[in-house]
């Protein structure tokens, strides 16, 4: 049986499975529909011409995972990030862990999406944010028809997130593969700040597909700053959907970190709904084997006076394929707009391939827009430089590869998340950077 | 250049598309409609061999089955291709021998035109192939050409005279299946330009074709093939003009370009066909397919001014084949009121050290929609590849839009590709400095456009700057404030 039939059968006896709830019923019975029509994207699909999802739907993905609580904190600890206080939200294949996991109901909510999907104190945010932004592809009515569980996040008016939020999904290969459809709601009223920090990571070789969507609300003078790693193995593939929806003044900035995992494919979209909001989008991939990567970005400014920036840089090795699709969409009330989107790429094996295709569609007048897209290979001048000065060749490829990545760190806001990817980018790129002793 | 003020005012005074007028010769038009005896007859009437023939009819059946193409950037009301007369030529053959045969009236065509055959035989020495609707009317200078071997003639006449050469290359870097108009083209083409350079020659004259669009309810299907042998040159210039009507006219050409080894071939085209008035209402359809091939240490250059059409849907591509073959193309396509074009190029490299430049300009005003769609593809074997593009556009007003739509793929680790593109409008603070020092608005903005677009029209041969320039500033008028 296709997968695609496979999810739509299993759909009754999910639904048959859940406690009742806040009027999701209408939502997830229109999502499956939805998706029933439209399907899993193909190739002939403008947005998806250098990404194929063949191989990996060919799996007969299990839908329904048992729970798993043998999985201890030892197990997991390197994948936190463990050397800061954190609030932290952990799902093993898909369910929720209580023992690994700490969450607070004090000035803010950090819960699960569970409870918010059944409790009556939560429906007004659900009935005001869920499902509100994300737009209706077949992968995202795909994950509103099983949306079950995940992150939960409201912060209350003039509130602070006193630590950073993290949410880790693991699978364990219980299920010889699986398909996890994480979904996760940030809510971040007026004045009021958050840090978050996503990860997905496998812990065995069997198939794991994950289909996340993520939808964020700024309110007026928010500031939210959110970081996924993406570092996974070779067997495992993430497809994840994120929207973000701004208003007045606020400041959102998504820095995505690829790494790893057999397909990646990051959906990234802005919507601005006010005046005077900042944007932020920045990425560093460096990827090598058979894996791909693949960005797809959208800002959308709707309102007057507000910025974009995106910086992604990639490093593609042996036979890896690169995708970036950068969308600036300026409507024509979107006057004095500033957008800016770089895309810079280094090749280091003849096998790797890049796709890039930086579009801008503009429709006001009184903008600045630019984009940029560069591939290219390090200045050998450069490398004989610091070879001269008694630096290995390998390390001096290193050193000049990080450097090129780095200016991408720099908006980084919480110490140890950086300390952390700059671990991963030195053990990337196998050279001893010193950073592994800071 | 002896372009003043003065001229400029008389320019925008005469604001309406110039071209506008309708000449009234009686010609030769096919019923309307489209099927394998239409197809049959335009090959008779062109008195062409049997192979020409199959050649049309096998284009014709695999057109039958292609889907018109929707991705571009446009919207406009599909042609009814039903309803379209495929064949349309001024009546009075045959060919003439002197321009003194030539129907008076004709030759007066082309003085509102502004190419006046005599004038231009003398003055800029330019060999001209003139094609009205559809069909090749005269073609000056060939004598001087044939004295050095180039062979400058409609293609028709190419068919029945140099059928080794055409069918050698007819349809090479063009296939007949190519595309939904390609396909159309390569079924129903009517005439166009030929013109092989022989080895080791450099073309000692600018050659240029005129395409005019005149008769009703036509289509214009012409078809150019320009072949350089090795070491040779050529510089190619291309201009087009239509009368203003309420309908859409169709025009849907095919430009093949084959640079063999060490040649060059520098291509330019003035497109001006009528625009629509300012209601958006009528305008030509200009879906294009322009091609060229490089073979080693070869160079097509692709200049182009896009000004006239209402729907322009165009992406002049170079295929760098050889070793060290260079493909350059620089374009500034201007759109106004209801105009919309979705223009731009492919740079597909296949071999070593191939290099390409591409330099865009937009500029976009009134309500239209003005997009770039370009594509550099360096594929696994092209070692050293080099490209650089720039798109740059300029808006006016915010009822307009600009778009940039460039795709970048890399298979080659030694590839070094940049891409970069601005989207900005006229500064208020240079319209105020010129102001200032006593140039009136209107005057400012064509001096600004002018500087904005200056690395292309630079490409452009001396006769057609001057042209180009003032398209520009007419194209432009009355859009700003």
């Amino acid at each position: 049986m296709e997968l695609k039939d496979k999810l739509i059968s299993s759909f009754l006896a999910f639904e048959e499975g859940l406690e009742p709830d806040n009027g999701m019923d209408s939502i997830r019975n229109q999502a499956i529909k939805d998706f029933e029509s439209l399907g899993f994207p193909s190739k002939k699909e403008e947005d998806w011409k250098y990404t194929s999802l063949n191989t990996i739907l060919k799996h007969d993905y299990s839908v329904f995972p048992k729970k798993e609580d043998a999985i201890d904190y030892r197990d997991i600890k390197k994948y936190l990030i463990h050397d800061i206080d954190t609030y932290d939200l952990v799902f093993i294949d898909g369910i929720y862990s209580s023992h690994l996991s700490q969450t607070t109901h004090e000035k803010i909510d950090v819960c699960l999406m569970s409870s918010a999907l059944t409790k009556d104190k939560y429906r007004p945010v659900i009935d005001n944010y869920f499902n509100k932004i994300a737009p209706k592809t077949g992968l995202n009515s795909l994950n509103t028809a099983f949306a079950k569980e995940g992150a939960f996040i409201h912060i209350h008016k003039n509130k602070q997130a006193d630590k950073p939020i993290q949410i880790v999904n693991f699978a364990t290969g219980n299920e010889s593969s699986l398909m996890l459809q994480p979904r996760n709601l940030v809510v971040v009223e007026e004045n009021s700040h958050v840090q978050i920090i996503e990860r997905h990571q496998s812990l065995t070789d069997h198939p794991v597909l994950t289909n996340s969507v993520t939808e964020i609300f700024a309110d007026r003078r928010a500031i939210v700053d959110y970081y996924k790693i993406q570092n996974d193995n070779a067997s495992a593939s993430l497809i994840d959907n994120t929207f973000v929806e701004q208003k007045d003044e606020s400041h959102v900035s998504v820095h995505t970190f690829s790494f790893g995992g057999k397909l990646t494919r990051n959906n990234l979209n802005f919507y601005q709904k006010g005046e005077r909001i900042d944007s932020t989008m920045k990425g560093v991939t460096i990827i090598e084997g058979k894996q791909h990567v693949d960005h797809n970005t959208l800002v959308h400014h709707i309102e007057p006076n507000c910025e974009s920036h995106q910086d992604y840089k990639g490093i593609f090795g042996d036979s890896s394929t690169g995708v970036f699709n950068g969308k600036v969409l300026v409507e024509k009330e979107a006057q004095k707009t500033n957008a800016y989107q770089s895309n810079n790429n280094i090749l280091a094996d003849d096998k790797a391939t890049i796709n890039s295709k930086p579009q801008l569609e503009i429709f006001a007048d009184d903008v600045a827009c630019s984009h940029g897209c560069t591939i290219g290979q390090l200045d050998e001048d450069a490398l004989f430089y610091l070879q001269s000065r008694g630096i290995p060749r390998k390390e001096a490829r290193g050193l000049m590869m990080y450097a090129f990545a780095n200016n991408v760190l720099e908006s980084v806001k919480i110490p140890e998340v950086k300390k952390r990817i700059n671990k991963l980018i030195a053990s990337k790129l196998e050279v001893d950077l010193g950073f592994n002793k800071l | 250049m002896a372009y003043t003020e003065d001229d400029l005012k008389k320019e925008l005074e005469t604001k309406e598309y110039e071209y506008g007028f309708y000449t009234d010769i009686e010609s030769d038009t096919f019923p309307v409609g489209l099927n394998e005896d239409i197809v049959r007859a335009i090959s008779k009437k062109k008195e062409e061999p049997e192979w020409m023939t199959e050649w049309r009819l096998e284009a014709y059946r695999a057109w039958e089955d292609m889907i018109e193409p929707e991705w571009a950037n446009v919207h406009y009301p599909k042609p009814d291709f039903q309803n379209i007369s495929y064949y349309s030529a001024p009546n009075k053959k045959p060919k003439y021998d002197s321009l003194d045969e030539v129907d008076p009236e004709l030759l007066d065509t082309f003085k509102k035109l502004g190419i006046s055959i005599d004038e231009q035989k003398k003055l800029a020495g330019v060999a001209v192939d003139i094609v009205m609707d559809s069909v090749s009317v005269t073609t000056t200078f060939k004598k001087t050409l044939a004295e050095k071997g180039i062979i400058f003639c409609s293609i028709s006449e190419a068919i029945k005279e140099h059928p080794e050469l055409v069918k050698k290359y007819l349809g090479t870097v063009v296939p007949k299946k190519d595309n939904f108009y390609a396909a159309l083209n390569s079924a129903v083409f009517s005439d166009g330009s030929f013109c092989y350079i022989p080895k080791g020659v450099r073309c000692p004259m600018e050659l240029s074709t005129y395409f005019r669009i005149n008769q009703a309810g036509t289509g214009q299907f012409e078809r150019t093939l320009v072949v350089a042998d090795e070491d040779s040159y050529v510089s190619y210039l291309e201009g087009c003009t239509a009368p203003s009507r309420d309908e859409n006219q169709l025009h849907a050409a095919v430009v093949e370009l084959v640079a063999l080894d060490g040649s060059e071939i520098k291509y330019s085209t003035v497109q001006n066909w009528f625009p629509g008035n300012k209601e958006g209402k009528g305008g030509v359809f200009n879906f294009v397919t322009k091609r060229g091939l490089c073979e080693k240490n070869a160079k097509i250059s692709w200049t182009q001014v896009e000004t006239g059409s209402a729907v322009t849907w165009k992406y002049p591509s170079c295929i760098l084949k050889g070793d060290n073959s260079v493909g350059e193309f620089y374009s500034i396509a201007v759109t106004n009121n209801y105009q919309q074009a979705d223009t731009g190029t492919k740079m597909i490299h296949l071999g070593k050290n191939t290099k390409s430049t591409i330099i865009s300009k937009g500029i976009s005003a009134g309500k239209s929609q003005n997009s770039y769609r370009g594509l550099v593809q360096i594929n696994g074997r092209a070692h050293n590849a080099r490209n650089f593009s720039q798109c740059d556009s300029l808006l006016m007003g915010n009822k307009c839009g600009a778009h940039t739509f460039p795709y970048i793929e890399v298979k080659n680790k030694s590839a070094q590709v940049e891409h970069e593109a601005t989207t900005s409008k006229i500064g208020e603070d240079q319209i105020f400095y010129c102001n200032q020092r006593g140039i009136d608005t209107e005057k400012a903005i064509a001096l600004i456009v002018n500087g904005f677009s200056k690395e292309v029209l630079n490409k452009l041969p001396m006769e057609f700057a001057v042209e180009a320039q003032k398209l520009l500033e007419i194209s432009l008028e009355g859009s700003v404030g």
